[in-house]
């Protein structure tokens, strides 16, 4: 390694190139490998290419010295999309995490949600994982979610990573529910243009998600940068409580009234006081959280 | 999808060691994984991939492979989703390259 090292880009690595670049140097060990060839039945029964990982490394390793669990999601094999065996991976090392009692589990979202190919164990591979985070979270552990992946993280992964104890993001990655081309979709282009880059990257982008308070931080796309901010991240409260998620829900009930009657988030920028929110989408990571200090939303 | 197997006459003998995994099951781009153990001079490689009727192409590939690098032992399986040929060599090279370095 050189001293100092270009920027690598978070966006262009795969899951197992972002995974050796956050963790410590050589520190990555990885649970169910590709020789294990635990890839997906149901694409083989539709006599389709499958992955033998099945599009999810995960693994312990150590982050800052620290033990952490590690899952990264490949974002190109099927836009990321969690099936059966992608789902076990993900709730078997959750699970684990309660016995192993690491510093956090850290999740790399890169995945457009439920594989339609295995759609009902997809789903209910979601609601297995939810419900594991949230009673890890119950437990004790820590959740730290990373979201700077071309595939963004949409569906039941954006369900997952909102399920989280704090996320990291770059602009480059996307955040939400329902994906650009499926509101599109169900609601015509009158309400959503899914090909307007500027509007889908202005809206699910992580500086609108970092106004909003939903990342806890924005950073550039850098693997290096992610790695910092996860480090910074590593110490913090966790455990979930009734009172918490309830404070949770009195939030977005108060952030939906104040913004409902915005179209674009250029309008909830306008709203929060973003001093010039023509300029935001151009400003570095740095320049942009200075900026951000003065007016972004309170802290989930 | 189409699925092939090919057994190489290369050089060299690679011992069992730590497998290595290249590339994405994307389109256009293919994952290799290498493992080592085979036969002696012998590289056995199989291919699944959803674009068919490419046979005697994936055969020119993996001759010149064989040719240009000593992957005796190696079992060399590939998941691909059209990935064009330049892809496929470029990919094999970088997994060789893996497996060297993992395995020094």
């Amino acid at each position: 390694m050189t001293e100092h090292p270009m920027p690598r880009s978070f966006h262009e690595a795969s899951a197992r190139d972002r995974l050796r670049g956050v963790l410590d140097a050589g520190s990555f060990h990885e649970f169910i490998p590709p020789e294990a060839r635990a890839s997906s039945p149901h694409l083989a029964m539709l006599d389709q290419p499958v992955a033998l990982d099945d599009g999810l490394v995960i693994g312990a390793g150590t982050l800052n010295a620290s033990p952490v669990l590690v899952a990264s999601q490949e974002g190109l094999f099927l836009g990321g999309a969690i099936g059966e065996v992608h789902g076990a991976k993900l709730v078997g090392l959750v699970q684990r995490a309660v016995v192993d009692r690491p510093k956090a589990v850290l999740i790399l979202f890169d995945s457009g949600g439920v594989r339609l190919h295995e759609a009902n164990a997809g789903l209910i591979a979601v609601s297995e994982i939810l419900r594991a985070v949230l009673g890890a979270r119950a437990d004790g552990i820590r959740f730290i979610g990373l979201i700077g992946g071309s595939g963004g993280c949409f569906g039941g992964t954006g369900l997952i990573a909102r399920c989280c104890d704090v996320l990291v993001m770059s602009e480059e990655g996307r955040l939400a529910m329902s994906g650009p081309e499926v509101i599109e979709t169900v609601h015509g282009v009158e309400e959503f243009d899914s090909r307007d880059r500027a509007l889908v990257w202005r809206v699910t982008g992580g500086k609108n998600r970092y106004l909003l308070g939903e990342a806890d931080r924005l950073v550039d796309d850098d693997i290096a940068a992610f790695r910092a901010a996860a480090i910074e991240l590593l110490d913090g409260p966790a455990g979930l409580t009734l009172e918490a998620v309830e404070a949770e829900h009195v939030r977005l009930q108060a952030r939906w009234t104040r913004f409902q009657s915005c179209d674009d988030a250029l309008d909830i920028w306008t709203q929060l006081g973003v001093p010039n929110p023509a300029a935001v989408a151009m400003m570095p990571a740095a320049e942009f959280v200075a900026m951000a200090e003065t007016c972004r939303s309170a802290q989930s | 999808m189409e699925r092939m197997h090919y057994e190489l006459d290369t050089r060299g003998t690679a011992e069992a060691c730590k497998p290595v995994l290249v590339g994405v099951t994307a389109s256009g781009n293919c994952e290799i994984l290498v493992e080592g153990g085979g036969a002696a001079e012998r590289c056995s490689i199989s291919v699944s991939t959803s674009a068919r009727g490419f046979a005697p192409i994936w055969e020119a590939v993996f001759k010149d492979f064989g040719e240009r690098h000593v992957a005796g032992g190696l079992k060399i399986e590939i998941n691909d989703v059209g990935a064009t040929p330049a892809v496929v060599s470029l990919r094999l090279d970088q997994a060789l390259e893996a497996w060297e370095e993992h395995n020094d």
